[in-house]
Formats: structure tokens, sequence, C-alpha cells
């Protein structure tokens, strides 16, 4: 598939009705698109609205107008705007989300979170809890981890976790937020390789890396998401 | 992914004299789907489960229920024999109180196997085996089938209420605040219990609880009920990070952080 994800002309703000009503625009008029095997890097200053685009794209964000398609099985689907029966579907089957810190659900052991994605698609679970533990001990997290949750690992072994379940399917679109901002310089290495293996298999990938070198190393284009701010960024 | 709803809940209103119980609620469900109606005291969210349980006939509207024979049925248009057989095989309704959902005064083993019975199982070792397997998937030690459970804990209570409605393998699951009352170690094991078994057995469910964590760990999607309306729907990870009503705005910047 060519173009597995397109956006069009998304705009969103949020309106804190806690506060008066005061509303913060966040994009306006998004259009780009991700092609197979490409990683397009979302680039532009902090709070600019780079982790809202992911979050929109993966539905966990609502957007105010504009169309977010995905190429899902045999159709195009609109995420902005199906239902939320279709977004888990969706989810669950072609887009994938790697968010910037681990929220799991508490007492469930790291290689069972990491599994997870794929038993939810239907492999069994000794199957899956395998190829977890391939990718927890390609990322080098110790095995006596394994069988722990992880709310209590710290920072870099929770991404690593995430990184794990988000790689560990066949999605065909990735959206990867900072996932390397808590990783030493030999995983962060590991993550790049991940990543050239996925775009060698056609993955679309949508990312976030503040670390310049990361980003020199994977991306294939970078997206200033700074042209779509209605916002004038805050001087330093 | 099938494409028939099992549920239809069609512009439901109760009305108490003057009285909005709930107004005018609409939505569906599909097979496997978990819907959370969140809501604080007197939102409405228990009349609106009542009504479409059947438990309290709606002022206006209709519910419409897919029967295992592929048919839609109105619920409100079937006789009370057929609704209470519903009740007992299809469905699984579970009280805030176990107390309301059992039977206090026979023994664990029977208040699992009288659903069997109730549904024409007569071999009695079977359905006491079922009734072993059963408590032991709710965590309640096979020793304890002959107690009553009189002599259970509230946690224990409420496991036995589960694992009673779950044995006739219903396809849908009511459950009103199932963790209300409970002490949070106690809350935790049996929201972990519910989360397993619903994703094991491919269970619908409608949970009303004021508690948006219980949402946020149990359902797919989320309701928002105040004063009788529903103002706010949608995906529950969605509804919680990025609340467009200001209630839920309201509500969900209420939650304490541990």
């Amino acid at each position: 598939m060519a173009t597995p994800l397109v956006v069009s002309e998304v705009s969103k703000s949020f309106t804190m009705h806690l506060r008066d009503g005061i509303k913060l625009p966040v994009v306006s008029d998004v259009s780009f698109s991700v092609a197979s095997g490409e990683c397009v890097v979302l680039g532009g200053p902090s709070g600019i609205g780079k982790s809202s685009l992911l979050k929109m794209i993966y539905g966990n964000y609502a957007v105010d107008s504009g169309q977010i398609l995905v190429k899902h099985q045999d159709r195009i689907v609109d995420l902005a705007t199906t239902d939320p029966r279709t977004i888990i579907e969706v989810r669950r089957r072609t887009l994938g989300y790697v968010s910037q810190f681990l929220r799991t659900v508490p007492r469930v052991a790291a290689i069972d979170v990491v599994a997870e994605p794929l038993v939810a698609r239907g492999t069994k679970a000794d199957v899956a809890r395998e190829k977890a533990a391939e990718l927890l001990a390609k990322l080098n997290l110790p095995e006596a981890l394994w069988q722990l949750p992880p709310a209590t690992f710290s920072g870099g072994e929770q991404q690593r976790v995430n990184i794990a379940r988000g790689f560990i399917t066949d999605h065909t679109i990735l959206l990867l937020d900072e996932p390397t901002a808590s990783l030493d310089a030999k995983n962060r290495a590991v993550v790049v390789e991940m990543i050239a293996e996925k775009k060698q298999k056609g993955v679309g990938l949508l990312g976030i890396f503040h670390d310049e070198e990361v980003r020199e190393a994977v991306a294939d284009r970078i997206l200033d998401v700074q042209k779509f701010s209605p916002r004038r960024p805050i001087a330093a | 992914m099938t494409d028939t709803p099992l549920l239809k809940v069609n512009d439901v209103s109760k009305f108490y004299g003057n009285r909005i119980g709930c107004k005018n609620v609409s939505f569906e469900l599909w097979p496997g789907e978990v819907l959370a109606i969140v809501g604080e005291s007197g939102s409405g969210k228990t009349t609106l489960l009542n009504c479409i349980s059947t438990r309290l006939m709606p002022t206006t509207g209709s519910v419409e229920y897919h029967m295992r024979d592929g048919q839609y049925r109105d619920l409100y248009h079937m006789s009370e024999a057929e609704r209470r057989f519903l009740m007992r095989t299809d469905w699984g309704f579970v009280h805030q109180n176990p107390a309301d959902g059992l039977r206090m005064t026979v023994s664990a083993g029977a208040n699992v196997g009288e659903r069997l019975m109730a549904i024409g199982d007569r071999h009695y070792g079977n359905i006491r085996a079922t009734a072993v397997d059963w408590l032991s998937r709710v965590e309640i030690d096979e020793s304890r089938i002959d107690d009553q459970p009189r002599a259970f804990s509230g946690g224990m209570r409420q496991r036995l209420q589960i694992a009673r409605n779950l044995v006739t393998g219903p396809r849908l699951v009511f459950m009103d605040e199932p963790t209300g009352g409970l002490d949070v170690s106690v809350q935790a094991r049996l929201l972990d219990l519910v989360r397993g078994l619903v994703n094991d057995l491919g269970l619908a469910a409608i949970i009303v609880t004021h508690d948006l964590a219980v949402a946020r760990l149990l359902s797919h999607r989320m309701m928002v009920m105040k004063d009788g309306h529903v103002i706010e729907h949608g995906l529950t990870d969605r509804v919680l990070d990025d609340p467009r009503e200001p209630y839920t705005q309201l509500l969900v910047s209420s939650i304490l952080q541990v």
C-alpha cells in the first residue's frame, strides 16, 4: 500500500471550560501524508502540537475539522469521524502507537503488557509471550523484570516496555512519540535498528525525536509542525 | 467484526411524575463491547440501567435485543416469562450489594448451580463440577462450596455473584457499581477478574460507575450523564483524555491523583 496515512486539513483547539472557556488553538489546517516504508519526523519546538497530532491520529484526541484517512484492511477509514468500535479495530490491526509515557493496566507483568497486542489479534498467549521475550531481550531489559508490573520501573525501562509493545505486531502504520527520550546510547541504537527493520517491511512511521542523532538516522522527511501553528511561539 | 448490534436503545426516557429520571437516551451496543455509564449521584445512570435491563419500565422509548435465533425483540413487548428466561440465561446482572444478587441462605455451590438447574440441567454431578470450576475462576476456594454467602467477606460475595451470573454463558452483563463499597485491594482484584473474564468470554457489558478509573480500566466506550441526560459519549480514552463538555472536564479534573 503506497500511502497508508493521509492527514487532510485537520484543525484543533482546546476549550477550557473550567477557566471561563479560554480557547487554546493547537493546530490549524494540517495536511500531509506518510508513505509505506518511510519515516516522517514531526519537528518544531516544545509545545507546538507534535504529540497532540499523534494523539489525534490515534483517535485519543478529537479533531474540530478535517480528515485522518487510514488504509485499514481493504478500505479507507476516516478516524476523525468514525465510531469508537472502528477506531478500536483500526488500533488492533493497522495503527500502532508508542506513547511518550507508559500508562498500563496495573498489576500486569511487563511481558504480558508487551504480548497483549498480539493476543488481541488472536495469537496464542504462549507464542505471544515468546515474541515479547525476544523483543525485551533485544532492548536489553533484564529478564528478572519481565514478570513484574512496569509501574515501578525506571523511565528508561518503562519506555522499552512501551517500545516492545508497539513494535511486536505487524501494524502498517506506527506512531512514535519520543521513543528514545530516556534511553542510553546502546538502546537508542537498538531502536534505530528496529525502525529500519520496520521501514524495510513497508511500515509507514510518523515520529517525534528530539535527539538529533536518532533523527538523522531514521528520518526520510522532516515536517515542521510550526507552520501549522496558529499561535506565535512564546519567546524563550 | 459483526455488523449487528446486540442491543438497541431507542430514545428511552423515564419520568417520575415531573422529575426526569433519564431523558432521550439512544445508543447501540455490539457483541464484546463494554460500555461504561458514568455520572455522579442523581445523574440517572442507575435509572437508565434499570430501564434497559427490564427492571424498570421506561415512560417512552424502546429497547431491542438481538436474540440467539437472530431476531430483534422489543423487550417490553415480551411476556414476563420470556423476559425472565432472558434474565436467567442470556443476561447477567451484578448488583452493587452482592446480597441483592445472591441467595444468602443457600450454599455458594447452590447459588451457582441453581442457575444451571433453572435452564434445565439435571445431572447433579455435572452441576457440582461446573460450580467448582466457576468458583475457582473467581478465586473462591473449592472448600467453601458448601458454605453460605453469609459467611463470606464482601469481596468474596461479589465474586460469587459474578460466578452465579456468568455460569449460564450470558452474552450481555449489566453491572451496577460492581466495586462500590469494597476496599481498594479487593476492588483491584475484582476489576482484574472482571477484565479478564470479559476479555476471555467476549462478553458485552454495561457498567454503571461513578469511578472514572473503573471506566478507564474496563470499558471501550463511555457515556457521561448529568441530570438525566447523556452529555458526552465516545471512546473511553478520548472522553477521559480530551473531554469536550464542561461537566466532563469538571469530572476528569476532580479525580484524586495518588
